[in-house]
């Protein structure tokens, strides 16, 4: 516990502060200013810590975390300052995967409702929805103990015609054994999207049996001969692949194949990529040319394009040419995961909803091994290894609710509330980088899934412009990738710069206005029962009637409780109250975040920076 | 008729018309004096346009064979393309659309001939008169009067007939404060700010030249505004070397020894050719969809133009700031005082005034600070994006305005009555209309034309109930609090529904915000019932 310590504002020219005491606790770090707000920062999040030079008013400590906040403290003394480094560098990095928050937090829950918890995504259920097994696919067994592939689940579709053998010896021409298997199966057009690493070709090595294996997923297409390889690499990284005895399919070898780099860029470069993003929209008063030079050169929105338009490529084929299609990179764990689960959302609208979009992230994230442990770095490990695919995967998917608003079950603070939970650790399902990995680790036992809770509170999470016609089942989203309609995502990079976002949210007032309406539409059913009741007591039992009439409170304005607050004849005009920022000298129009929380009332929402008095 | 002489080919069959999110359509052209028609014939569905000549800012042909093609691209940004057959008919089409486009008079233009199908319920032409706009402030204080000064428009040829002034200067010395400001623009209210009684000034650059010429008069003119002990701020929309370069031409600055009581600050806003020339990079790279992401944004940057709406709003903001927060009075002025000076006085007003933000306070906003306060319309909005190069007076000063009042919607979006189709069809109707509210250049020029004697206003048209409808903002709820946008780079946008507009297909995006006015709608239908049921209930229980 430390007094005195100033938290300063991450855009404020003028040095602008609150003032509290930080403490750390086992799992936090917390601030409390001297208007008791709380700031509560989990370890797990905390991506760097940066001890700044001393200055007159104490010594600066930077922390930045992972779901891009950025907090700013003076501690009044150096030795304090030193402690509170030391100590946050410990508790934020951690060297087992036990020490992790996941296997601490107890949210109250018994074994069954635990149990249940972990059953709530049932991937074979899923695999069902799709249509498989049929005659084409099956399950195989071949994986059953991890023998074939480690950082693949045990359970795996394939063709039927794929036997054993061929299975075996196509997963040792693989990269980590990644052989091709079934991501998504389309049952209107019977093609599938099938998934691997790359092959380990060189220069000219073949392999029969993994050209069987292709030859096998071809077949299980009935309605189309030719099937698409699609490399999501850059062509000139997959040729440097060779060298090192891996590469890509050679057409000549596999009959009836259409291959086809995409050029997503690898794991580095987006890391490089976003990590210069950060920096330019983290700079203090900055220019909008600058801005704008740092968003081209960061290359951050042509990566997310790429992502997408590979992803637009993928669900074309299938569902205008219903061809398969097999999908690698390099070990086929991060591009592949970005390109065949936007895929997939853009197919078939079920991924669309709350509950479908759980299902795809356990399906083409956590079970075909993205290595969330690594690239999140939940331990302390190389951090070359770091890189934000899977942000950058959340991020394809708001572009496309921003094109699509009414095709999503869910809103974008689902989205943000995924990403942070990628990366707290609170819960099991993302620690660790394979299934066999996280059987292992007993996570079913020893930690909770996230699942159930977002379920749980799921009104928070739904879009109330969500329309279930919106897109038949199984009909192609098809979204436009014209650079323009690619934009900054302000609620994810400045989620907690509340003085960038807009003063009134469009988006809350539209989720409580729906919410309200459903809670009005109660109390309409209630009333005209209570009318219909009245009527007909009035015709028959008077003595009651009178009795009633005695009593001092009508009995219908004790009801609900939504309506004793809407006494007022136009409530949403009262229920709704702006608030106004403030500012002092020349134009630093980010200082608004204090002044403006005080003033307000009721309820403020984090995500959005607005605050606004509920019914 | 002279429209006669320059339609050369009136009418033309099989023209094929390629338009925006339509597929080609083939049907008969037709050329008026003041449109161009084009009608696919169908029984059906007759496919029709209707193009003001007015509205089109460049015309090209081509020719491949005896096919001529001729694109046509609007002011209101849009790009459309003609196939007709027959060289000659082509060329001819051509050159009559190209002389109808650019008619040199003012009294040929359309809305002298244009007789409106609608009941007028309210001549918008006296709509809004400064004379009430008086009235409102005589309510809350009388240090102001309204002077006539200018009623032949003999001391200034771009104010209005009246002005508001401070009460203690009579009109002999206005008269010699117009001779100290360029184009006789003497410091005039614009806006008295109720909450503190701080009131914003404008004028333009005092001349003061290189030999430091002073005016007493107009020292005491401003200092009027002030109160004993209190400072003021001269917000200069030039950086301080171009104003001192002013000095060389017989303009200049207020020199600190002669207003003690002023802080001066430079808040540079581009001036017009360089706004123009910014609005062409912009559109041209909105229009081009091949771009590669860092091309487009590299476009987007080379541009500038979300730089001039920053640099807008920031000056606003310190307008705004400076009154508000200051408590201070605020004198704006650039060079002449038409353009810079008018974006920063009534982007205050919006940021300040909650009346602003509604409809009808918008419109006398736009009366007061653009049109009575002499924004050259006429030579700003000659031509739109896509004039070839050669500017002469044009430039998107008043669109510039139009953006940043969108830019605060976006973040205020319950604080105004009025939506974003409002702010486009000012947008449209500054640069073409059949009425004749835009025309001329300041209300002298309307005074000789006879405009309200001889058009329609705007105004007669847009605020008839059935109109006003589709401008309503259902989330607005009066705010009557200070709004102050973020002018941070992440919080701007590009103004899609402008640049994107004729881009990109919008409907989901446009059945999304149905969908959202349909959940207001909703909302008030069930609050009503609700109350109703409520009421119903009482009276069952207490009529027993």
């Amino acid at each position: 516990q430390v007094e005195q310590v100033k938290l300063l504002d991450r855009f404020s020219t003028s040095n602008k502060s609150l003032t509290g005491t930080l403490y750390l606790t086992a799992t936090h770090l917390l601030f409390i200013d001297s208007s008791q707000r709380e700031t509560w920062i989990l370890h797990h999040h905390i991506a760097a810590v940066e001890k700044l030079p001393l200055t007159t008013s104490g010594c600066p400590l930077v922390i930045q975390c992972k779901n891009f906040r950025i907090v700013h403290f003076v501690v009044p003394r150096e030795r304090d300052c030193h402690d509170i480094y030391n100590s946050l560098l410990q508790l934020s990095r951690t060297a087992k995967y036990e020490e992790l928050y996941a296997f601490s937090y107890n949210p109250k829950q018994n074994e069954s409702e635990q149990v249940k918890g972990w059953q709530l995504i049932d991937l074979a259920e899923e695999y069902k929805r799709m249509g498989v097994p049929n005659a084409y696919w099956q399950l195989s067994d071949a994986n059953r103990d991890y023998k074939i592939c480690e950082t693949y689940p045990r359970e795996l579709y394939v063709p039927r015609t794929a036997s054993k053998p061929i299975i075996v010896g196509s997963s040792k021409f693989r990269s980590k054994g990644r052989f091709p298997v079934l991501s998504y199966y389309h049952k209107n057009k019977e093609a599938a999207i099938c998934r691997c690493s790359q092959p380990l070709s060189g220069f000219s090595a073949r392999c029969l049996e993994d050209e069987h294996m292709l030859q096998a997923i071809s077949k299980a297409n009935p309605s189309n001969r030719y099937m698409y390889v699609m490399d999501t690499r850059p062509k000139l990284n997959a040729m440097a692949n060779r060298a090192a005895g891996k590469g890509y399919e050679n057409e000549d070898n596999y009959s009836n194949i259409r291959f086809q780099f995409v050029g997503i860029e690898n794991i580095h470069v987006m890391r490089s990529s976003l990590q210069k993003l950060l920096e330019v929209s983290g700079t203090r008063g900055l220019s909008v040319n600058d801005f704008l030079s740092g968003l081209e050169n960061s290359g951050w929105l042509r990566h997310v394009k790429a992502v997408l338009d590979a992803a637009v490529f993928l669900a074309k084929a299938i569902a205008v040419e219903s061809a398969s299609v097999l999908v690698h990179c390099s070990d086929g764990w991060d591009r592949t995961s970005q390109v065949c689960s936007l895929g997939a959302l853009l197919l078939d609208s079920y991924y669309r909803t709350i509950k479908g979009f759980m299902v795809l992230i356990e399906k083409d994230w956590i079970s075909f091994g993205h290595k969330f442990s690594d690239r999140c770095c939940q331990l302390d490990g190389d951090p070359k290894e770091i890189s934000p695919v899977f942000t950058q995967f959340l991020e394809s998917v708001w572009n496309l609710t921003e094109q699509f608003p009414q095709a999503f079950e869910y809103n974008e603070a689902f989205l943000l509330q995924i990403h942070e939970h990628v990366h707290s650790c609170q819960f099991g399902n993302f620690l660790g980088n394979c299934q066999k990995e996280r059987e292992e680790l007993k996570l079913k036992e020893k930690t909770y899934s996230l699942w159930p809770f977002l379920l749980a509170e799921q009104k928070k999470y739904q879009n109330p412009l969500y329309n279930p016609d919106f897109c038949p089942e199984l009909t192609l989203l098809e979204p436009n990738t014209v650079s323009f309609n690619f934009k900054f995502w302000r609620n994810m990079y400045h989620q907690f710069d509340r003085s960038m976002h807009p003063r009134q949210s469009m988006f809350s007032l539209i989720m409580n206005t729906s919410e309200q309406n459903k809670q009005l539409e109660e109390d309409i059913k209630e009333l005209e029962a209570k009318i219909k009741q009245r009527n007909g007591q009035s015709d028959v039992v008077l003595v009651k009637e009178q009795e009633q009439t005695a009593h001092p409170a009508p009995v219908a304005l004790k009801t609900s409780p939504c309506f004793q607050k809407e006494q007022p004849p136009m409530p949403v005009n009262d229920a709704v109250r702006t608030i106004e920022g403030s500012n002092t000298a020349d134009n630093r129009y980010s200082e608004l975040v204090s002044e403006f929380s005080k003033a307000e009332p009721a309820v403020v929402s984090l995500e959005y920076g607005v605050a606004r008095m509920t019914c | 008729m002279e429209f006669a002489e320059l339609i050369k080919t009136p009418r033309a069959d099989n023209v094929v018309l390629h338009h925006p999110f339509h597929p080609p359509v083939e049907g008969t052209l037709c050329l008026t004096g003041h449109h161009l028609i084009f009608s696919s014939r169908r029984q059906d569905n007759a496919e029709e346009l209707w193009l003001l000549h007015s509205n089109i800012d460049s015309i090209e042909k081509r020719f491949s064979g005896s096919l001529g093609t001729i694109t046509i691209k609007c002011k209101d940004l849009r790009v459309i393309q003609l196939d007709i057959p027959g060289m000659e008919e082509c060329l001819n089409i051509g050159s009559s659309i190209e002389a109808l486009s650019t008619l040199d008079s003012v009294t040929l233009m359309y809305p002298f001939f244009y007789r409106p199908m609608f009941e007028v319920l309210e001549d918008g032409w006296s709509s809004f008169l400064l004379e009430q706009e008086f009235e409102l402030l005589s309510s809350v204080t009388n240090e102001w009067r309204l002077s006539c000064i200018n009623k032949e428009f003999s001391v200034c040829s771009s104010y209005p007939p009246v002005v508001i002034v401070p009460k203690s200067v009579d009109d002999e010395a206005l008269r010699k404060v117009a001779q100290f400001r360029q184009g006789g623009r003497f410091p005039v209210l614009s806006y008295y700010h109720k909450k503190n009684g701080m009131a914003m000034l404008r004028s333009s650059q005092p001349l003061t030249g290189t030999n430091g010429r002073r005016c007493k008069e107009d020292e005491k003119l401003v200092n009027a505004t002030l109160r004993s002990g209190r400072r003021g701020f001269i917000i200069d929309t030039r950086p301080l070397a171009v104003a001192q370069q002013a000095r060389a031409k017989g303009g200049g600055f207020e020199q600190e020894v002669h207003y003690p009581q002023w802080r001066r600050i430079h808040k540079y806003i581009e001036r017009f050719n360089i706004l123009q020339e910014s609005f062409i990079k912009l559109v041209e790279a909105c229009n081009d969809q091949s771009h590669n992401m860092d091309r487009w944004l590299s476009k987007l940057e080379a541009s500038n133009w979300l730089t001039h709406i920053k640099e807008l709003l920031t000056a606003a903001c310190l307008a705004a700031q400076c009154i508000d927060r200051e408590g201070a009075s605020v004198l704006v002025h650039g060079g002449e005082g038409t353009d810079s000076t008018l974006q920063v006085t009534s982007l205050a007003q919006i940021i300040l005034d909650p009346r602003c933000r509604t409809i009808r306070g918008f419109e006398a906003l736009v009366v007061r600070e653009w049109l009575q306060a002499g924004h050259p319309f006429q030579q700003r909005c000659a031509q739109s994006a896509y004039s070839n190069g050669k500017q002469k007076w044009e430039a998107p000063v008043f669109l510039l305005f139009l953006e940043c009042v969108w830019q605060i919607h976006r973040q205020f979006p319950c604080s105004f009555e009025f939506n974003e189709h409002f702010l486009i069809l000012l947008f449209e109707h500054a640069y073409a209309s059949q009425f004749g509210t835009f025309l001329g250049n300041n209300e002298n020029e309307r005074a000789k034309l006879k405009l309200p004697q001889k058009t329609m206003s705007l105004w007669s048209w847009v605020n008839r109930p059935e109109e006003l409808d589709k401008f309503q903002n259902p989330l607005y709820e009066a705010n009557s609090l200070v709004i102050w946008p973020s002018v941070a780079p992440q919080s701007l946008q590009l103004w899609e529904g402008v640049f994107l507009r004729w881009n990109r297909s919008s409907r989901f995006l446009e059945e999304a915000e149905e969908e959202r006015m349909n959940i207001i709608k909703y909302n008030k239908e069930l609050q009503a019932k609700v109350n109703a049921l409520r009421r119903q209930l009482a009276q069952l229980e207490t009529g027993e």
